[in-house]
């Protein structure tokens, strides 16, 4: 079972129709225009080592200015979900069978993801 | 050295709790091989031939009196008694228990030390000149800066997956001796007319197996801009570099595959977004990091005549104020692995490092150890001293001053031995007289096409390669750090036996050749190429009894 946390709880995962979803090698420009239209876009994580969903959070957030939710789908796993609520998601769909209490515990870790900014 | 502020020892220390963890759920089988694996390298802890490889992180070389008696007496109780230092300026420890690294780092974090991102696909250690701050050359004192690119790579959310291993050189003085222009980036400190500090950009250098040149990107990027900008390279690597082929995911192949102009296109349109954005450093950001590093108390001296013997020669280096000296301590004794150091050695260091240098010391890039305020007046006993602790090989920038790579004695990647061929070269030219009439000769040896020993940008290169299960060596001449040039093969491997015949035959023919003294053995290669060196080696018509095909390693 994959289980979804959504603002740092688990929650429950109602089924959407407007949702766009992006794929690590996706081109973020060319699908900006979209965002104000979706009610969650979905970023895929192929396997645990690929870190290119990370940057695409960042242009999402940073460079395309979308608010809504923005959800990390995939392999996505407890020790992932610090830098990825560091980067703006706020939302998880587990991996299968992935913990969801022991991933919740990556919430009450010490920020460490952000030490830049702790720094100023 | 720079003192950790709350936030620093904070995240050292729940870096800790964080691993412990890991490793408890890992050895409860909670977390998967893959996923263990990848969160491990991120604490310098790798799975070598014989025990795990823990790599303790001494960012830019820096390292208290203090914290090196913390790394000795780590030395002694979780391991064999001894340390490795590495030529990117760390210290690896070859046989710690799996179990005992929480305990090992924990034990760290009481001394501001850590072994974060030591390893693993993320940024590395930031690495420098082991004569910053002192340097007479220097035009910024890069410990600065890296101190500032260490606090903001070090957990960076969005680049703790890349392709793959990222490393960042600066260089803060006019002669270049941290080889910035082999890392994926090089900054290379620069001051325009008016006056300010501002950084050349060069990407895409690396060794392994595909040596490049990096290429420069920017000639002089003001330094408010520095974050900014490595930040708009890193998110044009983390997206486009390749990530189907572990040998092919360096920054380097990317900027080779997309050409020059493509890349730097690129980062430039990334960093017309991020410009002038949140990264970008300012006056407060450099002085707060500048005003947490202790500096010496420098005494107001007359610069001395140095005595003259071989150690003074070799040994000691310019320093920025009047009567002092930076010193180094070889760690470069024949019949010693380069760059290993026992823990008692350590101690000794130590107080060496208290009683003539301010309780400080430096790891540099070639596995030597760096005593940076040494007043002229106490070399002579200073040197006694190291004498009495094997420390005053007086071989610093000549042949045996080897650098290298564990190689196949420890590391579970080699292909070949290391440490017996550095030992049989440094036995070979063991007589001094002569190593100094040969002069200035970097040689440097990799284990495998990793590249570790930094082989390619060694007057003498060599490299062991595998041929059906059987170790040979490769040779490549006219390398250099800086100006940074990349060795030429010279032909067909050897066997271990010959390797120092070959070194003497190459050093024979530079004898006979060169102009005067003056000329040293890799302006000579690169004055009358590599032909002459190979005849030498090879001979004109019947050949060595070497393996004749063409290394398909290179």
């Amino acid at each position: 079972m994959a289980t979804l946390i959504r603002n740092r709880q688990i929650a429950a995962n109602p089924p959407s129709h407007s949702i766009l979803r992006l794929e690590p090698d996706q081109d973020v420009a060319a699908v900006a225009d979209r965002l104000v239209h979706v009610e969650r876009v979905e970023v895929h994580f192929p396997k645990f080592g690929d870190g290119r969903g990370f940057s695409i959070a960042k242009l999402l957030r940073e460079r395309y200015g979308y608010k809504g939710e923005l959800r990390a789908v995939g392999h996505v796993v407890r020790d992932h979900l610090g830098p990825m609520e560091a980067v703006g998601f706020d939302s998880f769909l587990l991996k299968e069978d992935e913990d969801a209490e022991i991933a919740l515990g990556a919430f009450s870790d010490f920020p460490i993801f952000a030490p830049a900014k702790l720094h100023r | 050295m720079y003192i950790y502020d709350e936030i620093d020892q904070r995240l050292v220390d729940e870096r800790v709790a964080q691993f412990r963890d890991q490793t408890r759920r890992f050895l409860a089988n909670r977390l998967t091989e893959e996923e263990f694996r990848a969160l491990r390298l991120r604490n310098g802890l790798y799975i070598q031939r014989y025990a795990p490889m823990l790599r303790i992180a001494i960012p830019y070389g820096l390292l208290s009196s203090t914290q090196l008696r913390k790394l000795a007496s780590i030395a002694r109780r979780y391991d064999r008694g001894y340390g490795h230092f590495s030529t990117r300026q760390n210290l690896q420890l070859n046989w710690p228990r799996l179990e005992d690294v929480p305990e090992i780092l924990a034990e760290l974090a009481t001394v501001q030390m850590h072994a974060i991102q030591t390893s693993g696909n993320c940024i590395r250690n930031v690495t420098t000149d082991h004569f910053a701050g002192v340097a007479a050359d220097e035009i910024v004192d890069s410990f600065v800066w890296c101190e500032l690119l260490r606090q903001w790579s070090t957990f960076h959310p969005e680049f703790n997956y890349l392709p793959r291993k990222f490393k960042i050189a600066v260089n803060g003085a006019v002669n270049d001796r941290a080889a910035v222009a082999v890392h994926d980036i090089g900054l290379h400190a620069r001051r325009n007319a008016a006056g300010e500090v501002g950084f050349a950009v060069l990407a895409g250098g690396g060794l392994g197996r595909t040596p490049l040149i990096g290429r420069t990107l920017r000639e002089f990027l003001p330094w408010p801009h520095l974050f900014s900008y490595v930040e708009a390279i890193l998110r044009v690597y983390n997206r486009f570099g390749r990530r189907d082929n572990i040998h092919k995911a360096r920054i380097k192949i990317l900027l080779k595959e997309w050409g020059f102009e493509k890349f730097r296109d690129a980062v430039e349109a990334e960093w017309a977004h991020l410009k002038d954005g949140p990264a970008t450093l300012t006056q407060a950001d450099v002085e707060r990091v500048q005003a947490r590093f202790t500096r010496p108390a420098y005494e107001e001296l007359p610069d001395e005549a140095l005595p003259a013997g071989a150690w003074f020669q070799r040994n000691v280096h310019p320093h920025k104020v009047p009567g002092y000296a930076a010193v180094t301590l070889s760690l470069k004794k024949t019949g010693v692995p380069p760059g290993d150091a026992t823990a008692d050695q350590m101690d000794a260091i130590a107080d060496l490092a208290d009683r003539y240098s301010s309780g400080e010391l430096r790891v540099s890039h070639e596995q030597n150890i760096i005593l940076a305020d040494v007043r002229q007046k106490d070399l002579a006993q200073l040197r006694e001293e190291a004498k009495a602790l094997g420390l005053a090989t007086p071989n610093i920038g000549l042949i045996t001053n080897i650098i290298s790579c564990p190689g196949g004695d420890f590391c579970a990647l080699a292909n070949a031995k290391s440490i017996p061929v550095a030992e049989a070269i440094q036995r070979r030219f063991d007589d001094l007289d002569y190593q100094h009439d040969i002069g200035e000769l970097d040689l440097n040896i990799s284990g495998c096409m990793n590249a570790c020993g930094h082989h390619h940008v060694g007057h003498i290169g060599i490299l062991g390669v595998d041929k059906n299960g059987e170790e040979w060596y490769q040779v490549e001449i006219g390398g250099a750090q800086f100006p940074a040039a990349l060795g030429k093969v010279i032909g067909p491997a050897f066997a271990r036996a010959d390797v120092p015949d070959v070194i003497e035959k190459l050093i024979h023919r530079y004898l006979a050749e060169r102009d005067s003294e003056a000329e040293r053995f890799v302006e000579v290669v690169h004055r009358i190429g590599i032909q002459p060196f190979k005849e030498s080696v090879y001979g004109h018509a019947h050949q060595k009894p070497a393996d004749r095909r063409e290394p398909a390693l290179a």
